[in-house]
């Protein structure tokens, strides 16, 4: 099958590739453009490791094509810290240790950025049920809750 | 010092970056080659007929290989040399790999492996217990019988009797990252692997075996693991063997990855037991005799089932002093994934068994389950004492859970819960509340005593910088964090100063895998003793050319201090001594001391001490429906004196959910023709966020190790595990609450199997 030209935007700079029509959009971004932050943890949209957003919704990008990006707009973990600086979701997880083998970090990462843009106050249930499609093998999820409710209110006292 | 710090992981700012690095991140040249396993389908038989021809043309594909095309050694096994990596011409489950493609790319060759004709002389499979019973289908001659004082005797003589059974499901490990291994051919014949393991060792060996060549051409190396479990101790094998045997026919590199489905149906779980007993005791709960009888359901191939099964045996007391005990191990063979090595490796299912006795006891006797728990202790330790023995003939010299538990029941306010749970209940005819303890006790050794030995390698440079390798393996458990904090300690300098390196066979040889949670303590041992060979040179040096004794020099601080007056940066010291050729780099070794183990008998001491831990959970279950929630759990879990506490209380937090998974939600269903259906996130669930228990509390027991282990810390990894215990107690609490007398709860508990007990009552 012939390969498909994509122009889209990733982290707010506009890229290019070529792409199978049938690769997922975690295909292409790991592959084609060399970020491998979004995991692969199922391939079935069932375990959230590889949560991107597109146009700033959420979504598994392994249920994505890639060829359908085009045009959109796509934030990965890579896009989180501006330069040096790290987005206050990336400074809290470090500080209350909110991972063990990382793995599904760059995913809940994503999701739950994505949660406090929308929701700047979410209550704890809250931030449980926009994480429910995160899962996570190492943690328990208590500091990755606390990470995300201590960030939120941190994030409220800046604005 | 930086030890006993809750100091971040290692590589925290490249995790929550995206940056850190797993197996299929590791950028790979452009003529990198990619494989898959084509599958038997059926569960037992043998192959009349493969044509892999439509595999062989189908895009992308570059080569497609068969057992009679592997030049060396099919073998992937630990150490039976039972486990062909292609099967020959007898296949043993659904899911073995029969073929293997090779492709350009992860996609064509998973694609092309679905296309083979493989014909089959079909074989009626052995798949549950009475099967394999009734076949005498097992590994070793016969089971493995451990039998402490007169337990006969015992059952007949005393005053209450009772006998049961309970089923326990196996468990898959669901490490986020799934196996993955790339082998990179060199200019000669060495092969360099990056593998998803827990054992580097072990793949270098079965690499170099099936290449034909000494171990000293093979390399691997292991930066980390997005989460082993035990599952990625001999399971990444056939990965590694694979890619090494295709990067050297085709000359280039090739890489592995399983999709989590290939991952669930190829690779094996935690056993599945079925435990019987016979219980004698008086009418104050106190147990005299248990006799056990174990079966484990070991899959087609042996691995590491000898040794799981021999520790759920050593686990049937978990903390209580029996006097009369008898447990009878089978371990059968069936036509079923391989099962494995898992968190706590058979421990969880030897403790579940005897916990779920004393709730059998509790209930008969009317007793409260926690009273009958503590009147069956052993003795705490004293430091003079250590009066009672195990039913392997082990000292228990560091008891400690009478002491932990009254603590823990202070904290969690049990008895006023368990008072007002009641009173709850007494208004609600639906939802029905359940409260309930369980204990731990755990030993740490590997019971195969030679496997109880590390390596380590430091360098200082001459800028004072110091650069840190081990044996050991990184999987989330915080293992290099934690030595990198001890080699810290030893210089005396800010842990930023040590570089964490990936484990390289190349670098530390002949190591064991980083299992049976003995990661912090075995490497870090070695680590401080290579440090500590590097400090001496350094202050004997310094000494003489200071005029001072050797025992004048200090290391605290960044600073080196000399004498009582003199001191220098520890980046000065490093350079003077540079400068005066004195060696700034050591090898260290540890081996475990005092320990002996006969497995054929089941006496000595396997273990050189033990964990201990507690937990509380409050559930409520819905009595229509079957569905419960973890309302509460209350954690106290002894680490020694913690290495680092923000780790190892992450580490207690993650096996307690993960335990209540086990026995709660996780459920392997396998259908009659072998074929497992759980076999995605989708129909597989492990606990997420929302399961995670409302209110959450987890706490260290000061607890200083009494074995000279590391800063006197203890391993963490394993032994929170078996805290989940609780949760399935709590559930079979709130079902008795209910008004069932005995709850006859199978694990897991999923919600059918809770009103399926609720009807029963
Ligand atoms: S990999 Fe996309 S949801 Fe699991
Ligand atoms: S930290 Fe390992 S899966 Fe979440």
């Amino acid at each position: 099958m012939s390969k498909i030209h994509v122009q889209t935007i990733v982290n707010r700079d506009p890229v290019e590739f070529l792409a199978d029509p049938r690769e997922t959009l975690l295909d292409c971004l790991r592959d084609h453009l060399g970020l491998t932050g979004s995991k692969e943890g199922c391939g079935t949209g069932d375990c959230g490791a590889c949560s991107v957003t597109v146009d700033g919704t959420l979504i598994s990008s392994c249920l994505m094509l890639g060829v359908e990006a085009g045009g959109k707009s796509i934030e990965t973990i890579e896009g989180m810290a501006q330069g040096e600086d790290l987005h206050p979701l990336q400074r809290k997880f470090i500080e209350h240790a909110a991972f063990q083998c990382g793995y599904c970090t760059p995913g809940i990462l994503v999701a739950a950025k994505n949660l406090l843009e929308k929701n700047p106050s979410p209550t704890e249930t809250e931030v449980r049920y926009w994480l429910a499609g995160n899962l996570c093998r190492c943690t328990g999820y208590d500091k990755i809750i606390r990470a995300v409710m201590d960030a939120a209110e941190e994030m409220r006292g800046a604005a | 010092m930086s030890v006993a710090r809750p100091l971040p992981h290692d590589a925290a700012r490249e995790h929550v970056s995206g940056k850190a690095r797993y197996i299929d991140d590791i950028p790979t040249p452009s003529n990198t080659l990619h494989l898959a396993f084509g599958l038997s389908t059926i569960a037992k038989g043998t192959i009349s007929q493969m044509d892999l021809s439509d595999v062989l043309a189908a895009k992308g594909v570059v080569a497609v290989l068969t057992a009679k095309d592997l030049p060396f050694a099919n073998d992937v096994s630990p150490s039976a040399h039972d486990e062909p990596m292609l099967a020959t011409d007898e296949v043993h489950y659904v899911g073995q790999p029969v073929f293997m493609v090779i492709a350009t790319s992860h996609t064509h060759a998973r694609h092309a492996a679905r296309l083979a004709k493989v014909t089959y002389s079909e074989t009626t499979p052995i798949l549950t217990i009475e099967e394999a019973l009734a076949a005498n289908s097992r590994f070793e001659d016969g089971p493995r019988i451990y039998t402490s004082g007169d337990p006969q005797t015992a059952l007949i003589s005393a005053p209450n009797r009772l006998q049961g059974s309970v089923d326990l499901g196996g468990q898959e490990h669901f490490y986020l990252e799934g196996q993955a291994a790339l082998a990179l051919p060199q200019e000669d014949a060495e092969m360099v692997i990056h593998s998803s393991t827990q054992h580097p060792t072990e793949i270098q060996h079965k690499v170099a075996e099936a290449l034909g060549v000494a171990m000293h051409e093979v390399r691997v190396e292991v930066r980390r693991m997005g989460g082993g479990f035990g599952g990625k101790e001999s399971q990444g094998n056939a990965l590694a063997c694979a890619c090494a045997i295709a990067a050297r026919l085709t000359g280039r590199p090739c890489k592995m990855r399983y999709d989590r489905d290939d991952d669930m149906i190829i690779t094996g779980k935690r056993h599945d037991f079925r435990i019987t007993y016979d219980v004698a005791f008086d009418d104050t709960g106190r147990i005299s005799a248990v006799d056990f009888i174990h079966y484990a359901r070991c899959g087609w191939a042996q691995d590491l089932s000898l040794p799981v099964a021999d520790r759920a045996m050593l686990h049937a007391d978990n903390g209580y002093h029996i006097p009369h005990m008898r447990i009878e191990s089978h371990r059968l063979k069936t036509n079923t994934q391989s099962a494995t090595a898992f968190r706590g490796f058979g421990g969880p299912q030897g403790v579940f068994g005897i916990e779920y006795v004393l709730d059998h006891v509790a209930r008969a006797t009317g007793l409260d389950p926690l009273i009958v728990r503590q009147r069956n202790f052993y003795h705490d330790s004293t430091p003079a004492t250590a009066t009672q023995s195990t039913h392997y003939g082990q000292k228990v010299d560091d008891f400690c859970l009478n002491a932990l538990t009254d603590k823990l029941l202070a904290s969690a306010d049990y008895s006023t819960r368990r008072a007002e749970i009641s009173q709850w209940n007494a208004t609600s005819p639906i939802l029905k509340r359940g409260i309930a303890y369980s204990p731990v006790k755990f030993g740490i050794s590997f019971t195969l005593t030679h496997l109880n030995q590390a390596g380590a390698l430091v360098h200082v440079y001459q800028d004072g910088s110091i650069r840190m390798n081990h044996g050991g393996t990184e999987m989330g458990q915080g293992l290099f964090q934690k030595t990198a904090q001890v080699a810290a300690s030893r210089f005396g300098v800010p842990v930023s100063q040590v570089k964490i390196t990936a484990t390289d066979t190349a670098k530390v040889p002949n190591t064991s895998a980083t299992a049976a949670s003995s990661g912090s303590d075995l490497n870090g041992m070695a680590v401080q003793a290579a440090c500590d060979t590097i400090r001496s040179n350094m202050s004997g040096f310094l000494a003489t050319h200071f005029g001072t004794a050797k025992d004048q020099i200090g290391f605290e601080n960044g600073q080196v201090l000399i004498g009582h007056d003199n001191t220098m940066s520890f980046q000065d010291a490093a350079k003077l001594c540079y400068e005066n050729r004195i060696s700034l780099s050591s090898t260290g070794f540890y081996k475990t001391p005092d320990i002996e183990w006969d497995r054929i008998k089941g006496q000595g001491r396997p273990f050189y001490y033990f964990a201990y831990g507690a937990a509380i959970t409050e559930v409520v279950i819905d009595t229509l429906t079957g569905e419960y929630k973890i309302l509460r759990a209350d954690l106290l879990h002894d680490a020694g004196n913690s290495l680092n506490p923000a780790l190892d209380i992450g580490q207690v937090q993650g096996a307690y959910v993960q335990g209540s998974g086990w026995l709660t939600s996780e459920e392997l269903v396998w259908d009659d023709a072998g074929r497992l259906r759980t076999h995605a996130p989708s129909t597989y669930k492990i606990p997420a966020t929302a399961d995670r228990p409302k209110v959450f509390n987890t706490a260290l027991f000061e607890n200083e190790n009494q074995q000279a282990t590391i800063y006197r810390s203890k391993a963490v990894g394993e032994p929170p595990f078996m805290l989940g215990i609780s949760t399935f107690l709590a559930i079979s609490d709130a079902i008795a609450n209910a008004g069932v007398g005995v709850p006859m709860l199978t694990a897991p508990a999923t919600p059918e199997n809770v009103l399926l007990a609720l009807t029963q009552g």
